[in-house]
């Protein structure tokens, strides 16, 4: 690891000011940014330690809705009794990853922003234009099992490897952030971003951006819902291909569903055009393979993960059913029903 | 007359690190620690409690685990200086040889280890799995200790151990 300068601001206001500089980064519980700076995949030059912030806890929003702290922990956010009641879909989304010592320091605001973990974006003997623009991908045309299938581009076929996130894409979310130009909201459909030319953007955030919270909707699903993560190992890996459902179900009709993908591109994979497919239907094996076809369209395989394709078009349906029928997956017996 | 200076004062704190106070197994101690340098780091090399132990140092093996204010975290991923004024627990500080702590006891009964490697990452976990309170069956307790890979592959002893001191305690 390089040597930094350690800064430990008691505001966010004075957080923001120190982080407005080059080579600066925000660190919260770490679990991601150490790693990363061990490997010299970042090198930064000054290091601002957020965690004293008061950014920790989890609020009732006017009208219904919770905010959840930038710097809960993915733990205390999964056991919350509010978001174990109100977004159970969350909840398991979020303990169907990492492990539980890596849930207890990594953060809601870190998990936003982790990086991908493409092995190439890792090993700095590699190219990568994610850590070194211009230099290549080694990924393309290399060892891609675990790389994306949808929105990828000539630059980059790295995924997003939260599963945290996949959950707040079908929840519509909205991620709170303060900077050098004050605060804004950004909603989670445009929180992250496809690589295209700037691959080493994960994100929309502005330099020196500091999440603040993420907030959750009033409109909870607490019967029809699913989170579906298909992995190498049963446990602590990440998501080769996984899906999000919610859903609300009036007289045997699905009134609404959306479905958000993780493991499969640079950002949670969701599709509004191709949800109305669904709108109106019968829960059927035909409709929901219909929708996933849609879902899917365009997608381009690698080589190496080309069998995510298949993985996520059955995986989708499994999932529908799963919603449809109200017995989401548990994450603690694995077995898919 | 002059006024004698007090040199400790002045060179407690060299330039660079960060004074940082920490109660480890109940002791409490302030050391000046370089801000690069892991809780991991601090306890193997700073304290020479070498019970924690470094697998991988990515946060992949779980063989650091040890407990923050109670909190089973990998300290190979946590910068020491970020958690000025917690507790910190380590294996040493849940048992001692004649004073088994009753995972200790139990890992010892139930045949949960071989090299033993994984062992003190293991029993901080599973004490860390305790005080969340949130496993209690066979498969919540394999689930909620996946975060520690044991090479020798003493899985299912180490869930007996584990469920038998949750049985003990319920």
């Amino acid at each position: 690891m390089n040597r930094f300068d350690y800064a430990r601001p008691a505001s966010v206001a004075e957080a923001v000011q120190a982080g407005a500089g080059e080579q600066v980064r925000y660190l919260a519980g770490g679990t991601n940014l150490i790693d990363l700076m061990k490997e010299n995949v970042d090198r930064p030059m000054t290091v601002i330690d957020i965690n004293r912030l008061p950014l920790d806890a989890i609020e009732e929003l006017d009208g219904g809705g919770l905010r959840l702290g930038a710097l809960v922990p993915n733990s205390n956010t999964a056991w919350d009794a509010r978001v174990e009641q109100r977004y159970p879909l969350l909840s398991s989304a979020i303990l169907a990853g990492a492990s539980p010592q890596l849930r207890n320091a990594a953060t809601n605001g870190g998990n936003l922003n982790q990086r991908t973990r493409c092995y190439y974006f890792y090993d700095v003997a590699t190219p990568c234009n994610k850590r070194e623009p211009g230099s290549g991908c080694g990924a393309i045309g290399g060892v891609n099992r675990i790389h994306a299938i949808l929105g990828a581009s000539d630059q980059c076929i790295a995924t997003h490897p939260s599963d945290m996130c996949v959950a707040l894409a079908v929840l519509d979310a909205t991620v709170q952030v303060t900077g050098p130009d004050g605060d804004r909201a950004i909603p989670i459909a445009d929180y992250h971003r496809l690589p295209g030319d700037e691959p080493w953007r994960d994100n929309t955030l502005k330099p020196g951006e500091l999440v603040t919270g993420i907030d959750l909707p009033a409109e909870d699903f607490t019967q029809n819902y699913t989170y579906l993560k298909l992995r190498d190992r049963l446990s602590y890996a990440f998501a080769l291909v996984s899906i999000a459902v919610v859903m609300r179900v009036e007289d045997g009709t699905i009134a609404e569903a959306r479905v958000a993908l993780g493991g499969v591109a640079h950002k949670p994979w969701r599709s509004t055009e191709a949800e109305k497919l669904l709108k109106g239907q019968q829960p059927s094996p035909q409709a929901f393979g219909a929708f996933a076809d849609a879902l899917l369209a365009g997608a381009v395989g690698q080589g190496e993960n080309d069998f995510k394709i298949l993985l996520a078009r059955k995986g989708i349906i499994r999932a529908l059913k799963q919603a449809a029928e109200a017995t989401p997956q548990s994450q603690t017996d694995k077995r898919v029903a | 007359m002059p006024t004698a200076v007090n040199s400790a004062t002045y060179a407690a704190v060299p330039i660079g690190t960060v004074p940082t106070t920490l109660t480890i197994n109940g002791e409490t101690r302030t050391r000046a620690i370089e801000p690069w340098t892991t809780l991991l780091d601090l306890l193997r090399e700073g304290e020479d409690l070498i019970g924690t132990k470094k697998g991988c140092d990515h946060g992949q093996c779980g063989a650091c685990t040890v407990l923050v204010d109670g909190r089973r975290i990998n300290s190979c991923l946590k910068l020491a200086v970020t958690l000025d004024g917690a507790e910190i627990t380590t294996i040493e500080g849940l048992g001692q040889p004649g004073d088994l702590h009753p995972l200790q006891s139990a890992f010892c009964d139930h045949d949960a280890f071989q090299c033993g490697y994984c062992t003190p990452g293991q029993i901080c976990s599973a004490q860390g799995l305790i005080n969340e309170g949130k496993a209690k069956t066979r498969e919540e307790v394999r689930e909620l200790m996946s975060g520690n890979l044991c090479r020798c592959g003493a899985y299912s002893n180490i869930i007996d151990a584990v469920l038998d001191v949750i049985g003990e305690q319920a």
